[in-house]
């Protein structure tokens, strides 16, 4: 397979999730502003988590890469999932 | 003369996803610390997070993520052979990186002047939870604010090789490594922006 044959992605998908990006910022400053307590910090995660999505997905190609890519970020973020679940199973208990 | 120049376009691009991995893990030491110490100090996160401007904030929010549209188009552009809007995308891309610095050094500015700074001695009088706060906020956005600044230098680079064809519609990695460096560079702020700017209650 040439890189010729890569997929070029349209104009028009890049504007729509940038389009997307933006109400999702203004979902999460409008949602910051109520008080759903302990709740408020795992929306704002989750909506920062979704947003990192698009980007890798799209922006980044991520979306149109072979397997082995998805695969080695997967590793990393799961790495990533280890080293915060090891801190807090100390940190917690102390 | 045989003069075969090997290149791996999908190699190269791994290596950069590689490289990125370990600016992941990097931020993510100091994600860490942040999340550690706010499970420690709820309150004073929040009594320290309302000091932040959410208006700098989310206004360099906004300019990053544009800027991230500006120079994913600009691959498009380029691959389709519009080498002067794949020009006029990084220009603008750089340009947003220009104003986000500015809005970081205005938004410093006003917190330095205030005495917000590590090692201030109106620091030294605040709550621990809040002086913690204001060290991770310095210590992240600072890091932050240099990888914009590296992000911008690299863009301009790509320029450079655009404007002579050493980087072009057959051979555009290196535009497209910029790229996903530049895209870095705006996931890290995705993260910061809600965690230091909306922490309100």
């Amino acid at each position: 397979m040439s890189e010729q044959d890569v997929h070029i992605v349209p104009y028009k998908t890049f504007l729509m999730i940038w389009v997307a990006l933006l109400i999702l910022t203004g979902t999460t400053v409008a949602v910051a502003q109520f008080h759903f307590g302990a709740w408020n910090i795992w929306v704002a995660l989750g909506i920062a988590i979704l947003k990192s999505g698009l980007v890798v997905a799209v922006f980044m190609h991520m979306k149109y890469e072979n397997r082995l890519f998805r695969l080695a970020l997967f590793s990393a973020l799961a790495i990533l999932a280890i080293f915060i679940g090891l801190t807090f199973v100390d940190v917690l208990y102390r | 003369m045989s003069g075969h120049i090997h290149k791996d376009y999908t190699g190269a691009k791994f290596g950069m996803w590689l490289f990125l991995f370990t600016e992941v893990l990097l931020f993510g030491g100091l994600f860490i610390l942040y999340s550690v110490y706010l499970a420690r100090y709820p309150k004073e996160f929040i009594s320290a997070g309302k000091e932040l401007n959410v208006w700098f904030g989310g206004g360099n929010t906004l300019v990053l993520l544009t800027s991230s549209l500006f120079v994913a188009v600009s691959i498009t552009a380029l691959r389709r052979g519009a080498k002067r809007l794949c020009l006029g995308l990084l220009g603008a891309t750089i340009a947003c990186a220009a104003i986000f610095m500015l809005n970081k050094f205005f938004e410093w500015s006003a917190k330095i002047h205030h005495g917000i700074y590590p090692g201030s001695e109106h620091l030294k009088e605040m709550k621990h939870g809040e002086i913690v706060f204001f060290n991770l906020y310095y210590l992240t956005t600072g890091l932050h604010g240099i990888h914009v600044v590296i992000g911008a230098l690299v863009l301009t680079w790509a320029m450079f090789l655009i404007k002579r064809d050493r980087v072009n519609a057959n051979d555009w990695v290196i535009l497209e490594n910029a790229g996903l460096y530049w895209h870095l560079v705006d996931l890290i702020w995705i993260f910061i922006f809600p965690l230091y700017y909306l922490i309100l209650h």
